[in-house]
């Protein structure tokens, strides 16, 4: 037991790891949901029809094959183009793999819930600001985005617990996160079950700590509306 | 984009694709029968009774699927007890952890999903089906359960199609399904792209057909809804 005791400092270093890169990813997911979002709801045909394709195809298809496709063939496609640019050869590290898949992949979901919180909105509010003289991009932060966060805060709440449940993924791509961790920590003190039930229980204390922080959010964003 | 590759492989695409289909067939089994007594339990009001079920779906659905498959995979092993017992010639094989941790994981999440549904069962219902003179196993066999059952049905599809993702951890115990198989080839030829979007194309013909299933089963099962 002591032995684990010792290895608690290496577990939390990784699960800071896990932590920096779900706060990376999810940063990538919201621009990418919002102009996903944005797209789905354009009146330009061919916007709409690559957004589509976008959401439909990353939900369809697994996390962990998308993560192995942007890291095994990302780093070979970066580096077709760089060797026909004459550029030296460039290694993506784990961490930016894992946080342009996790982003990407979570960016599709994000869409669909910005997209309703969007839609959710009162159509005669935007026209109003627009009679007021407001232009788009002015309508969009006052009336829009105020609005669409509190229609939009629990589904973003749910895909950030799923998010963070999917950083676990980055340590097949030997990003040193807090799953990764344990697998060497129990290698070397044969006690694999201890610290991956310890990593359980700080996968856990995250989700616990998201809920508690996202239902006060709900709360901030819900003062304007009236409850009976 | 070397076809003649994946033409080559496609047979052992073909056996990983019915790896996944058993995994995750025989886990959805496993999953709904473990899903029902555990959801009945969830919507008691006696803490002794609830406390247990909801330790188990709390613990599985905020922790990632591939940390559970390494405590069972990785972690039984650190116990004696367990090493010398029976069981043990189940825990050393990939393919029955991989069962038995997508089996606990999906049983918690539908778990969940049932019993939001039986908790919005119409009072109306259940109010009928006393004043009927039915027992309360009659009332659950006959009103309760049934009614919560086509209501679950939409989440249940997405559960579905999650599991049907998560299944793609099993590559990393070794297990070869579909993405198993592209890891196969990917080391064979290096080639990621060809390995890895072959195997999403799988995962992404799986996952339509279970949209198609459901929304055939969905059609069905709310017959008596639909306006003629």
């Amino acid at each position: 037991m002591q032995n684990a005791i010792d290895f608690m400092p290496f577990i939390l270093t990784g699960a800071l790891v896990t932590v920096q890169l779900a706060l990376a990813s999810v940063a990538l997911a919201i621009v990418l949901g919002m102009l996903g979002a944005t797209a789905k709801l354009s009146g330009s045909l061919a916007l709409r029809s690559v957004a589509g394709v976008y959401t439909t195809v990353i939900r369809g298809i697994p996390d962990l094959v998308l993560m192995l496709l942007i890291f095994y063939g990302g780093q070979i496609a970066v580096n077709e183009i760089g060797h026909s640019l004459g550029l030296a050869y460039i290694e993506i590290d784990p961490f930016t793999a894992g946080t342009l898949t996790i982003g990407f992949i979570f960016g599709a979901y994000m869409t669909e819930s910005f997209r309703g919180g969007i839609l959710a909105v009162p159509r005669g509010e935007i026209e109003a600001g627009r009679a007021f003289g407001m232009s788009a991009v002015l309508v969009f932060r006052r009336i829009t985005l105020p609005q669409m966060v509190r229609h939009a805060l629990p589904s973003f709440g749910n895909n950030w617990l799923v998010l963070v449940k999917t950083t676990a993924l980055v340590s097949v791509i030997g990003l040193q996160d807090m799953v990764f961790r344990a697998g060497q920590a129990g290698g070397s003190t044969r006690q694999p079950f201890t610290f991956y039930l310890v990593v359980a229980l700080i996968y856990l204390l995250i989700t616990a700590v998201s809920q508690v922080a996202l239902s006060k959010a709900e709360r901030r964003f819900n003062v304007g509306v009236r409850t009976e | 984009m070397d076809f003649t590759i994946i033409l080559d492989n496609l047979p052992l695409y073909v056996q990983g694709l019915w790896i996944t289909i058993q995994l995750v067939f025989l886990a959805l089994c496993a999953g709904l029968v473990l899903a029902v007594p555990t959801a009945l339990l969830l919507t008691s009001k006696n803490p002794l009774v609830w406390g247990l079920p909801y330790a188990y779906v709390y613990f599985f659905r905020g922790t990632p699927l591939l940390v559970q498959l390494f405590l069972i995979y990785h972690g039984m092993g650190q116990f004696e007890t367990i090493r010398e017992s029976f069981i043990w010639p189940i825990f050393r094989e990939a393919y029955w952890c991989a069962l038995i941790a997508f089996s606990l994981n999906t049983g918690a999440y539908t778990a969940e999903i049932l019993r939001g549904a039986i908790n919005q069962t119409p009072w109306g219902e259940i109010e009928a089906a006393k004043a009927c003179g039915m027992r309360k196993v009659t009332r659950y066999r006959r009103i309760i359960l049934p009614s919560a059952f086509r209501r679950a049905l939409p989440a249940y599809g997405n559960e579905v199609i999650f599991m049907l993702h998560g299944s793609a951890v099993a590559s990393i115990v070794t297990l070869v399904d579909i993405l198993g198989a592209g890891r196969i080839v990917n080391a064979r030829y290096f080639a990621p792209w060809e390995a890895y979007v072959t195997s999403g194309l799988f995962y992404l013909c799986l996952t339509f057909a279970i949209v198609y299933f459901f929304k055939l089963w969905e059609r069905r099962w709310s017959a008596h809804l639909r306006t003629r």
